[in-house]
């Protein structure tokens, strides 16, 4: 929704033009005329990573060209249904209950659910207790991928029948007027999601782990709703069903299709591969593996044109079965010794061909072996026999939240936007929760994040998806572009330590050239998280954003690995209490960073060892020397962090407040 | 509310007329019939849809449940005789390439 224009949002449009100039002007003249191409090594790497600081500058000008700070939301309409879904996997009982009353408090009528992922006897007889409803994964999901959270909001939609749906995490406690506050955005029947924001009651003073995030939950959340790309963040937020079984419905048709496909060129694959290589100069076989390979074409093209799925199966299976009939099967030795070798006999035997699961892994090796032509027939006959519409790979054949990621709220916003639903974001503290009170679990947690984001950014990318605006993509991409920052980090941690232990230069000269275009730039963008974020300090952040650079690193390259090889990323829940056995400081969580400050500090020492004794460009070694000592202050956080004790605050400090 | 009527067609199969809204709310309820149905041994089903008014993701949902249900079985489930709201919702997710609609419950079967 598009924000009025209000003399505050113009000042700040000023700003971000500003910016966005200076930005470009800064790294047009980097790319022209100051790289220094004798030491391109590091000149190139170093240029690369202000581009894509620049970038990230004008994404986040972009998102807050539209910052929409909502007025008070509409009223709740009255009468509607309403299921509270608090999930939980891991958490402690007492933790939960907390929860569970306060959502039992909440005023406008609903239903609570524990969702209870660890299927635990004590939370039913809890739930039992409290007089609310207690949900465990239906018998389907045995021996079926279980999908985490997002199988666990799957399973509760096919248990329940709330028009709305309030997630709460386990430690999330709600206010009581929570669904008065928010339930009224849904009067637009457009309406699918509306988000507020995570707020954390147990964060020490100075909050050596970053975990509010006033710059997200603030002006990042409320830019991207003026482009209506407010985030859903999988927990305080309130969602329309429809939105979510809309998205399962179409998932299942597209899952359905995209198996037909595949079935359908892996008999190709066979075919053809049988065709080249038969041996027999018997007319009858060759003209049934001829005739397969009719039926595979006019299947495709059948595809391709859009027939409804159940025709093309029940045509092709019909003209399998025919060119089947056709040959004497008389070579049945030859057909089981195939099969007994890949080992398939049960999975690819006639009568339970109902129940074969031909994943990925069936098909290619199906696709790739070397087949006798009859074997090759049977083979085909099986597998189009196994086609069928019952998604058996998975426990329900509706899955409406996303399983692409392990940020599952991420990827199911953005298809519920790409199907044309909007979003809000409102800005008010309306659940309490708890955030991780140690170093290892808040890393974890970062690492699960940037993990799910790249996921989602290569398995379906933003830039690519059919039914985003244009604005959307750039929203989600903004997020996806922000966990790049790691590499940009190696950059400006190097070239300064070069410079200064070595003498090379990435820039042709540190002149007044340099300065006049990078300082304005530098000082524009402070004021603009200043104007923004109205004061709140975000320095905290800024800093994590290049101090957890291996953190970032990893989760690009696990999530690509896993993305494209497969590979498990070593997935863990954020553990929600805080580590009572760490009693050492656990510095090797941080050893990256460590390293990196001591092979700074050596090179701050040479720097000023120069300055000195006379360095041949006072200006040169005092830049990069302040540069050096920033780059160190930057990393402190996580020093700070890693000695950090919660026993050291008061333990009602760590429990989740009541709400008031 | 909505009404479920049952009633034999020929061939052993059995068809489901909803009368009225095919929502969220009726959705659980037309699981829990077409499960008892093909429990009871009848796998063709036909859920002739001329007289449901509304049918939300929920009650495509439910469609999809029992078509999975019956294929299990061995038989199939079949829809027939949509109204324009319905043919619409099933366009909107590209079910329609999945349940083809057949133009009456007497047809559905009519192939095989």
């Amino acid at each position: 929704m598009k924000p009025p224009l209000t003399p505050g949002l113009l000042a700040l449009r000023i700003i971000v033009v500003l910016a966005a100039l200076l930005g470009l002007n800064y790294i047009i003249w980097r790319w022209t005329s100051s790289v220094n191409w004798e030491h391109w090594w590091i000149a190139v790497p170093l240029v690369i990573a202000e581009t894509y600081s620049v970038i990230d500058s004008l994404l986040f000008g972009f998102t807050v060209w539209r910052l929409h700070r909502r007025s008070d939301p509409p009223p709740p309409p009255p009468g509607l249904s309403v299921d509270v879904f608090i999930t939980t996997y891991d958490e402690p009982l007492d933790l939960v209950v907390a929860t569970v009353e306060a959502a039992k408090r909440i005023r406008y009528p609903h239903t609570t659910w524990i969702l209870d992922d660890g299927s635990r006897p004590e939370f039913a007889q809890a739930a039992e207790d409290l007089g609310v409803r207690h949900l465990t994964r239906s018998a389907a999901w045995s021996n079926k991928p279980r999908h985490a959270k997002a199988g666990n909001l799957s399973n509760a939609l096919m248990a329940t029948d709330g028009e709305f749906l309030l997630i709460l995490d386990a430690d999330q406690v709600p206010d009581p007027d929570i669904l008065d506050r928010t339930l009224g955005y849904f009067a637009d029947e457009q309406m699918a999601i509306v988000q507020t924001p995570q707020y954390f009651v147990n964060v020490p003073p100075g909050d050596p782990y970053g975990s509010q995030a006033p710059l997200f939950y603030g002006p990042i959340q409320q830019g991207k709703d003026g482009w209506n790309a407010a985030y859903f963040c999988g927990s305080n937020a309130v969602l329309r069903r429809e939105a979510l079984m809309r998205l399962g419905v179409s998932g299942y048709a597209a899952a359905v299709e995209s198996k037909v496909k595949r079935t359908v060129s892996a008999a190709g694959k066979v075919v053809r591969k049988a065709r080249r290589q038969a041996r027999t100069s018997e007319p009858h076989v060759l003209a049934a593996l001829e005739a397969i390979d009719q039926a595979v074409k006019a299947a495709e093209t059948d595809l391709r044109d859009g027939r409804a799925l159940g025709e093309i199966t029940f045509t092709f299976q019909n003209r399998v079965d025919a060119a089947a009939r056709s040959v004497v099967a008389a070579d049945f030795e030859a057909i089981r010794a195939d099969l007994a070798e890949l080992d398939l006999e049960d999975a690819l035997s006639p009568d339970e061909a109902e129940e074969a699961v031909l994943d990925d892994h069936v098909l290619d090796q199906l696709a790739h072996r070397d087949w006798s032509p009859l074997a090759a027939i049977n083979s085909i006959q099986q597998l189009t026999r196994a086609i069928n519409v019952d998604r058996d790979d998975e426990a329900q054949p509706l899955l409406p939240i996303a399983t692409n990621s392990v940020t599952e709220d991420m990827a199911t916003c953005m298809r519920v936007h790409a199907a044309g639903w909007r979003t809000a974001y409102h800005h008010e503290v309306l659940a309490h929760g708890l955030a991780p009170l140690d170093m290892a679990s808040m890393l974890t947690q970062r690492l699960r994040w940037a993990q799910g984001t790249i996921q989602v950014m290569l398995s379906e990318n933003p830039l690519l998806k059919k039914g985003l605006t244009v604005p959307q993509r750039l929203m989600y991409w903004a997020t996806m572009w922000s966990y790049f920052s790691g590499f940009a980090a190696i950059a400006y941690f190097t070239a300064p330590a070069l410079y200064l232990a070595f003498a090379v230069m990435p820039v042709d000269a540190y002149s007044w050239d340099f300065f006049v275009r990078l300082i304005p730039f530098l000082v524009v963008n402070q004021v603009l998280f200043l104007v923004v974020a109205r004061g709140t300090p975000t320095w905290r952040g800024q800093q994590y954003s290049l101090a957890l650079f291996p953190v970032w690193i990893r989760a690009c390259v696990t999530a690509f690995r896993n993305v494209v090889f497969g590979t498990p990323l070593g997935f863990a829940v954020t553990p929600k209490t805080a580590g009572d056995g760490v009693r050492h400081t656990p510095w090797h969580l941080i050893r990256w960073q460590l390293v990196v400050m001591i092979g700074l500090g050596i090179a701050a020492i040479l720097g000023a060892f120069q300055l000195h004794r006379g360095a041949i460009s006072v200006l040169g070694v005092s830049v990069n020397l302040i540069w050096v000592l920033f780059d160190i202050a930057i990393l402190s956080v996580v020093v700070r962090a890693v000695r950090f004790r919660p026993e050291s605050i008061s333990s009602a400090e760590l429990q989740p407040k009541e709400a008031t | 509310m909505i009404e479920f009527e049952t009633r034999e067609g020929e061939n052993g199969v059995t068809v489901i007329e909803p009368h009225g809204r095919l929502n969220m709310v009726a959705a659980p309820r037309l699981r829990e019939l077409i499960t008892e149905i093909v429990n009871g041994g009848t796998t063709r089903i036909v859920v002739e849809l001329s007289s449901t008014e509304f049918i939300d993701s929920s009650g495509l949902g439910a469609l999809i449940a029992g078509l999975k249900a019956a294929r299990q079985a061995g038989g199939d489930l079949r829809i027939a005789a949509p109204t324009a709201q319905v043919e619409t919702v099933l366009a909107l997710t590209n079910l329609n390439r999945v349940l083809t609609a057949y133009p009456s419950a007497g047809l559905a079967f009519n192939d095989d």
